[in-house]
């Protein structure tokens, strides 16, 4: 991702899985709709658990399972979640092809793992998450606002406690 | 009654005529695996373009190796979802058409629903034994690389979801932990294969979910994922044997305790297990060993997907007054019940 002065940073740490679902509960619930939320880290650093966090801040009592298999699961709760991974996708025309950038553009919330694979189909107002593993259960966790819109979003958390 | 059943939500391009639901007479999958393995996994956009090149000639095989034409055929059956939706697309709109040209009812199939008739076909068990029909009700363990879900089944076409999983299918896991290891796609087999390579599997979570008929296999995926980066860059021969064989027998032992306990609890005359992970000859004999009540289980190739079971749930469906619907369309998302 291209390093913007337009954006805001929150970068913080869960040591279980419960705190990172607290903090997926947490950005869920300040959503509003429309937004694009990239999640980008390699296997085991809590995409899953962080996914299923905003579903649950989203009002979705449903468990989120891996999408990796049809690429995109959709649920309804307070607002409509489009649950994308792109782990089978090779790049940005691929992704054009099955049309993943027309999920972006409706009043739903799109939570995009492996993002990475297809960077530049998103918006430019857009909520990066950058996910890491330390020791064991540790994860890290570098949340971007890009846009003003998303940089609202990040602000919020900065004033929230995810311990 | 003779109905040609065409299959492709994912990566295989199959056709197969099956005569009452339970008489295989032809059987063919245009695999696109080796084409696959070279980027690791499935990827989508390959996969249509494959089955567009595939599917007229797998379709003539099927009603060749059949020895039937057009005009014997009676329906035709092809599935509807879940699957990708530019896979399923290929199959759906190639059925329509020869429905519209030879005037054929079609009917749509739910591809989870069809991984269950598998084990109508007679002589389709996986020890080539001839078998009864399987007596209702029934506990139906459906997995594989999308789906991992547990299936109580009153009659034809009563379905119940006691259970499935909450995050990774345990093919998905299979697939992954494979990749993790250095071992290649798909991860099912090779991963059976490197586990026979030891008799010291190493010691992985069993994610049990207490109190629940649901399966969770993301955090055994990641710990396969820790304890292969603990061995450095070059994880030695016998530790990916040890890695491959203690992930297996973690999945294994899960699928089977938590199949055999609801089956205990609802009363099911048998248990059903199907879809590309039942395939693996570990969970079959496990299953087999553990369950208090007879185990069906498909032939390896009627576990992965084929367009036999299509056409063999699409006969009990037509039975059953299913109208042919040529306004059907694919549904990617479709789930069971």
């Amino acid at each position: 991702m291209d390093t913007l002065l337009n954006q805001s940073i929150l970068e913080l740490n869960t040591n279980k899985p419960e705190e990172t679902q607290k903090l997926g509960k947490s950005i869920g619930g300040i959503l509003s709709g429309g937004e694009a939320v990239l999640l980008i880290g390699e296997l085991g650093t809590g995409k899953t658990t962080l996914t299923q966090g905003i579903a649950k801040g989203l009002g979705i009592e449903e468990y989120t399972k891996s999408p990796t298999f049809v690429l995109v699961h959709e649920y309804q709760g307070r607002l409509h979640l489009n649950h994308i991974d792109l782990y089978r996708i090779e790049g940005d025309l691929e992704a054009w092809d099955i049309g993943i950038e027309e999920y972006l553009t409706g009043n739903g919330v799109s939570v995009i793992e492996w993002a990475d694979r297809a960077p530049r189909i998103y918006p430019d107002d857009r909520l990066i998450v950058e996910l890491d593993s330390g020791s064991d259960t540790e994860r890290r966790f570098r949340i971007i606002g890009e846009g003003q819109r998303s940089i609202t979003i990040v602000n919020k958390l900065k004033e929230m406690s995810f311990d | 009654m003779k109905i040609l059943g065409i299959e492709s939500s994912c990566d295989e391009s199959a056709a197969s005529v099956v005569e009452d639901g339970h008489i295989l007479r032809s059987n063919v999958i245009a695999s696109q695996v080796e084409i696959h393995a070279r980027f690791g996994g499935i990827v989508p956009e390959v996969a249509s373009r494959q089955h567009l090149l595939q599917f007229l000639p797998v379709i003539e095989q099927a009603l060749s190796e059949a020895d039937i034409g057009w005009d014997d055929l009676d329906a035709i059956a092809v599935t509807q979802g879940p699957g990708l939706a530019g896979s399923l697309l290929v199959g759906v709109n190639l059925a329509k058409s020869i429905a519209f040209a030879r005037e054929l009812p079609i009917l749509g199939i739910n591809h989870l629903e069809g991984h269950i008739y598998a084990n109508w076909l007679a002589e389709g068990q996986w020890d080539g034994e001839k078998r009864e029909d399987p007596p209702f009700p029934l506990l139906a363990l459906i997995a594989s690389g999308g789906h991992t879900d547990l299936v109580l089944m009153n009659d034809f076409g009563s379905y119940q979801l006691l259970g499935r999983t909450r995050d990774d299918a345990a093919g998905e896991a299979f697939d992954k932990s494979a990749r993790v290891l250095g071992l290649g796609f798909p991860g099912g087999p090779i991963i059976e294969k490197t586990a026979r390579e030891t008799t010291n599997p190493a010691k992985l979570p069993r994610p049990w979910l207490r109190g629940s008929h649901d399966f969770s296999f993301s955090g055994l995926k990641t710990a396969v994922l820790r304890m292969a980066e603990a061995e450095g860059e070059i994880i030695p021969e016998h530790r990916i044997a040890e890695i491959a064989a203690g992930f297996q027998e973690s999945v294994v032992e899960v699928l089977v305790g938590k199949t055999v306990a609801a089956a205990r609890e609802v009363r099911a005359k048998a248990i059903l297990i199907s879809g590309g992970v039942a395939a693996n000859g570990v969970l079959r004999e496990e299953m087999i060993r553990q369950a208090p009540v007879p185990v069906y289980c498909p032939r390896p190739v009627l576990c992965t997907d084929n367009g036999a079971m299509i056409a063999a749930c699409a006969f009990f469906q037509s039975k059953a007054g299913a109208p042919s619907n040529m306004s059907m369309d694919v549904r990617p998302n479709l789930s069971l019940v």
